[in-house]
C-alpha cells in the first residue's frame, strides 16, 4: 500500500483500557507516502502490527471526510495535529518532514476516560445535547421557510455556531479540559434561531449544570479552543452563552 | 437548580465573581495610580500627602477599603477554587502540549502571575499600608498632613525593594493584559462593535499602569523628583 519515502518515527499512546496506566510506546515506519492521510499512516501501522501478530492501535475515525468529528488525536501536542481548520482524518502526511518523531495521544480530561489506546469515550457531549440541546415542537409537514423571518446575520451565525462537529478539540486542547466553546455553540445554534427562543433561558441552565456535572474544568479565555477548532467556532458564542446564562439566572422567573 | 446561590456555584456563575471582582480591581488601580502620581509633580509630595491624608481620613474612602479587601480575598478565593477543579478536570496531562500554537503564555499563566502579584501585595502592605494605617506615619509636610511621602522616599533607598517592585510589575501588567480582556469576555460583553475598543483600552491600561506604579520606586530611588 505505501509507495512513498517518508520515513518516521511515531510515539503512541497505548493502554489496555481505563483501568490500566498507558504508556508512549514507539514504532518506525518506512516508505510512508506524503499523500496519505494521517489516518491511512495509522492504517499502515496496524497492518504491520497485525501481520506481526500484535494488538493494531484502537482509533476512532468514521467518514474520514472532515464532517463527522470522530476522529480524536492529539498530535505532537495539538489536537487534529498542526493545521489549522482540519480534522486528523483531512491532515496528511506532507505537513510532516521525513525523519520526524510524531508524539500521539488520546484527548485527556477527566470527563473523556480513555476507553482503549488512543479513543476515548465522548459520550459526556451526548448529556449535554441530552439535557437541553433541542427544541419541542409538533411533529408534522415542514413549514414553508419563508414563514419565519429570520435576519441574514442572525442565519449565518446560528449555522456557524451549527458547524460544530462535537469532535472534543476544545476540550482537549483547553488547559482547563473547559467544554465552554462545545456547549456554548450548542446552545448559540438554537439561542439565535427564532425556533429556539421557548426554552432558550431553561436550555443554558440545564446545559450548563450538566457540563458542571460531567467535570469539566472552567473557561480561563485563553482562546485555544476557537485557534484549535477544526470548524473555526468562535469565542462570540461563549460570550452568547455567558449572556444568556446571566439573564436566565438573575432576571429569568423561569427556573430548570 | 434555583437561587443566586447555585448560580454562583456553577462554573459560569464563578467566572462572573471573578470577573466582577477582577473589573472592580480594576478600577481601584486607576484610582491608586492616580493619587500616587501625584508624588511626580515634584512639590516634596506635599499634593500626595493631601490625596493621602483624604484617603486615610474620609469615612467613604475607609468603608471602601473593607470592600476592597473583601474584592481580593472573594477574588484569591476564586481562584484557587476554580484552579482546583481545573486540575481535577485534567488528571492525566499530555506528554507534550503546544500551548504556544495557541495561546498567549500569559493567558495561561494567570494562576502563577497572580501568586506573584500576592507575593508583592504581602510587601507592599507591609512597607506602605500597615505604616499609615497601624505604627504610625513619623513625620508631617509643610502643611501639616502626615508625610507618607518620606516614607515613600525611605522605603525605596533599598536598591533591593525597588527592583522588587520594578519587576513585580511585569507580572502586574502581564494579569492585566489578560484579565482586562477576558472579564469582559467572561461577562459576556463580547460585541464586535466594541471588540477593537476593549483589546485597545485593556492594552493601553495594563501598560500605563505598570509603568506608572513601576516609575515611582525608579524616579524615588535615582533622585529623579523631589
Amino acid at each position: 500500500m505505501s509507495t512513498g519515502n517518508m520515513n518516521l518515527t511515531l510515539k503512541v499512546w497505548r493502554q489496555k483500557n481505563n483501568n490500566t496506566k498507558g504508556a508512549l510506546v514507539d514504532y518506525k515506519l518506512a516508505d510512508i507516502s506524503p499523500d496519505m492521510s494521517f489516518l491511512e499512516m495509522f492504517d499502515v501501522l496496524n497492518e504491520q502490527l497485525i501481520n506481526k501478530g500484535e494488538e493494531p492501535v484502537v482509533f476512532d475515525h468514521d467518514c474520514r471526510e472532515g464532517i463527522c468529528g470522530m476522529c480524536s488525536m492529539f498530535i505532537n501536542g495539538r489536537p487534529h495535529g498542526p493545521k489549522d481548520l482540519v480534522t486528523t482524518c483531512q491532515l496528511h502526511m506532507r505537513s510532516f518532514k521525513d525523519g520526524d518523531t510524531i508524539v500521539v495521544e488520546p484527548w485527556r480530561a477527566a470527563a473523556f476516560p480513555v476507553v482503549k489506546d488512543l479513543t476515548v469515550d465522548r459520550s459526556a457531549f451526548d448529556r449535554v445535547i441530552a439535557a437541553g440541546g433541542f427544541i419541542s415542537v409538533n411533529t408534522g409537514n415542514a413549514q414553508d421557510a419563508n414563514n419565519l423571518p429570520i435576519p441574514k446575520m442572525q442565519a449565518d451565525a446560528a449555522f456557524e455556531a451549527a458547524a460544530c462537529i462535537g469532535c472534543g478539540a476544545c476540550v482537549a486542547t483547553c488547559k482547563n479540559a473547559s467544554a465552554m466553546l462545545f456547549v456554548s455553540a450548542k446552545i448559540s445554534q438554537l439561542a439565535l434561531l427564532p425556533q429556539g427562543q421557548p426554552e432558550r433561558y431553561r436550555r443554558v441552565q440545564s446545559m450548563v449544570a450538566q457540563m458542571d456535572a460531567e467535570g469539566f474544568g472552567n473557561c480561563t479565555n485563553t482562546g485555544a479552543c476557537e485557534a484549535e477548532c477544526p470548524k473555526g467556532i468562535s469565542l462570540e458564542n461563549i460570550a452568547r452563552m455567558n449572556r444568556d446564562f446571566a439573564s436566565a439566572k438573575f432576571i429569568s422567573e423561569e427556573t430548570v | 437548580m434555583s437561587g443566586f446561590g447555585n448560580a454562583l456555584s456553577s462554573s459560569i456563575g464563578r467566572k462572573y465573581v471573578m470577573g466582577i471582582t477582577g473589573i472592580f480591581l480594576i478600577l481601584f488601580l486607576i484610582v491608586h495610580a492616580g493619587i500616587n502620581s501625584l508624588i511626580f509633580l515634584d512639590d516634596n509630595g506635599l499634593k500626595f500627602n493631601i490625596g493621602a491624608h483624604f484617603m486615610a481620613t474620609n469615612w467613604i474612602i475607609r468603608a471602601g477599603e473593607y470592600i476592597l479587601f473583601l474584592g481580593l480575598l472573594v477574588h484569591i478565593y476564586q481562584a484557587v477554587n476554580l484552579t482546583i477543579q481545573n486540575r481535577k478536570a485534567r488528571p492525566e496531562g499530555y506528554a507534550v502540549y503546544n500551548g504556544s500554537a495557541n495561546s498567549k503564555w500569559y493567558s495561561r499563566s494567570m494562576g502563577l502571575l497572580g501568586t506573584l502579584l500576592l507575593i508583592f501585595l504581602v510587601i507592599h502592605l507591609k512597607d506602605f499600608w500597615v505604616v499609615s494605617r497601624f505604627t504610625g506615619i513619623p513625620t508631617v509636610d509643610a502643611n501639616g498632613n502626615e508625610d507618607l511621602y518620606a516614607v515613600m522616599r525611605a522605603k525605596f533607598q533599598d536598591p533591593v525593594r525597588v527592583i522588587a517592585y520594578a519587576l513585580l510589575m511585569i507580572s502586574l501588567c502581564y494579569h492585566l493584559l489578560h484579565g482586562f480582556a477576558s472579564a469582559f469576555q467572561t461577562m459576556g460583553w463580547n460585541h464586535s462593535k466594541y471588540n477593537g475598543i476593549i483589546k485597545g483600552a485593556s492594552v493601553w491600561y495594563s501598560i500605563i499602569i505598570s509603568i506608572l506604579f513601576a516609575a515611582m520606586p525608579i524616579a524615588v530611588y535615582f533622585g529623579l523628583i523631589q
